[in-house]
């Protein structure tokens, strides 16, 4: 019973594990394309048809590429930092339940890593390790570029943090766990908590593009301010584990957006399909859907990069601290007046 | 002063209002308008890039692209290296030698003088097409393709290997 249940983990670990890399692998490819139709061009079209073997051709280019380390940079350090960021981004979707329990033979089995009480905490404290390897490594290149986006970097992140957390505070009050399985399970039906959140979604979102180093909010990569910003001395695959933790970083927060706002694996017509399709088929339509609204919100994050330019840096830092928190704190009070109202005369 | 059309607009700059401020409005706007190029180019196939390598550009039909140097109607060469190309070359782009058509050579030169040695240097040329103009013979046009990249300069002087048009009976 044990070892069983231990191998079903095992082959959950790896799964997801793979997905993950997969999508961020093929979300370089969409984002090359994405931004070619956006801008009326073509995009890779050379390698495979319509270019679909690029991500292999980058991972090789990226794989042959000399590898650089500058004379005065501290060694050690300098592989560390890409060896973090892209660790942090991989350990983040372990909380995120990928479908509903799903039975094989006798067996019901939770689409999902772990299941730890304080879910949303754990991602928050991992994407909060993420700034760690930019740090690290804009530290450790000893050059001036590097350090000053490392240093926006770890600016950006904090300040974008506070009012993250403060947006989920509201989130918290309605669903009382922390549980991201109790948060996709309590959204069945259409009881999707952006219809009750929308202020706090829009918060959270605009929070996961700044945290994600996402443009407008890509400033610790400001070519044009910072040559390269804190990966401007990195070369072959460490530059690759920066770029590929990126696009890691904006799978899981599309995940984690799409269980905590849009209903997970929730979908219209659940209860009609699961009593028709089974308890084996009907968890695999979930996982399905939870992927399309994931892979519609990774559009969204491209959509919105290659539309609106880049924040000045105070202007990041004034939308942060003067718009974002106020605003997450008054829906709090918001939150909290309605739903006593709501608990004393229509409960 | 008197307008020059009625086209003007006088701007003022007036503070934002709530809904400017929150950017948000002009987000959307902004995002519509780069949905509207996506939609376009998947779903209507917009392509308003010319496909480079695969397919090329129609140029006009004044384009004026490498040099050639045209043969006659019996597939004689028709340049008699008189020189008033590279005289009247800007660029001081082209050189020839001239040589003497030996017996024998009747169905390879029009003339009694051909150049030997016709070289142009594509690094000068500025494809002026005074060449073609001051060409006495019509034996120079600047119809053909674009100068291909190459990676040495020297390989920028093209001799009458390049110049020459192939023979017609080939």
């Amino acid at each position: 019973m044990e070892t069983t249940d231990l191998i079903i983990k095992l082959i959950l670990v790896v799964a997801i594990f793979a997905i993950s890399l997969v999508v961020a692998m093929y979300s370089t490819y969409a984002e090359r394309k994405v931004a070619a139709f956006f801008q009326d061009r073509v995009g890779p079209n050379r390698a495979g048809p319509f270019g679909i073997l690029q991500p292999l051709a980058d991972g090789a280019k990226m794989f042959m590429k000399e590898e650089i380390i500058p004379t005065r940079a501290s060694g050690f350090l300098f592989v560390v930092g890409p060896s973090l960021a892209i660790m942090t981004a991989c350990i983040g979707s372990a909380v995120i339940p990928w479908g509903p329990q799903m039975k094989i033979g006798d067996r019901l089995i939770d689409l999902q890593v772990t299941d730890i009480n304080v879910g949303i905490l754990y991602i928050f404290g991992v994407v909060s390790l993420g700034v760690y390897g930019i740090m690290i490594g804009g530290w450790a290149s000893n050059n001036k570029y590097s350090l000053l986006g490392a240093i926006r970097a770890a600016s950006q992140s904090i300040s974008y943090e506070i009012s993250m957390g403060l947006s989920i505070i509201a989130l918290l009050m309605l669903t009382q766990t922390l549980s991201l399985k109790e948060i996709a399970a309590q959204q069945h039906g259409w009881h999707w908590n952006v219809l009750y959140q929308p202020l706090g979604f829009l918060i959270f979102m605009v929070c996961a593009f700044a945290e994600t180093n996402r443009s407008p909010f890509d400033l610790p990569e400001c070519e044009t301010e910072l040559v390269g910003g804190y990966h401007t001395e990195y070369s072959s695959m460490k530059l690759g584990f920066y770029l590929f933790a990126e696009y890691i970083n904006m799978f899981v927060s599309s995940a984690v957006m799409a269980t905590l706002y849009w209903g997970g694996y929730n979908y219209p017509g659940m209860d009609w399909v699961a009593a028709h399709a089974g308890p084996t088929i009907a968890p695999i339509i979930g996982v399905v859907v939870l992927f399309a609204k994931i892979f519609a919100f990774i559009f969204f994050f491209m959509w919105i990069r290659w539309t609106i330019p880049r924040f000045r840096y105070d202007q990041l830092m004034h939308l942060g601290w003067k718009t974002l928190i106020p605003l997450a704190i008054a829906n709090i009070v918001l939150t909290g007046v309605i739903s006593t109202i709501y608990q004393h005369y229509f409960a | 002063m008197e307008p020059l059309s009625k086209k003007r607009k006088l701007l003022e700059a007036k503070p934002l209002n709530f809904w400017e401020k929150a950017y948000l409005p002009a987000i959307a706007q902004g995002l519509s308008i780069t949905m509207k190029h996506f939609v376009k180019n998947v779903f209507a196939g917009g392509d308003v890039t010319v496909r480079y390598p695969d397919e090329k550009r129609e140029f006009s039909e004044n384009y004026r692209g490498m040099h050639s140097l045209k043969r006659d109607e019996n597939g004689k060469e028709r340049c008699t290296a008189c020189g008033l190309c590279a005289l009247s070359c800007p660029a001081e782009a082209i050189t020839m030698t001239a040589s003497e058509r030996q017996k024998g050579e009747e169905h390879l030169y029009r003339e009694e003088k051909y150049a030997a040695v016709y070289e142009i240097n594509m690094l000068r040329c500025i494809f002026c097409g005074l060449c073609e103009e001051a060409c006495p013979k019509e034996a120079i046009y600047l119809d053909g393709d674009i100068v291909p990249t190459d990676f040495l300069r020297k390989d920028f002087i093209y001799g009458k290997d390049k110049l020459v048009e192939p023979p017609l009976n080939q």
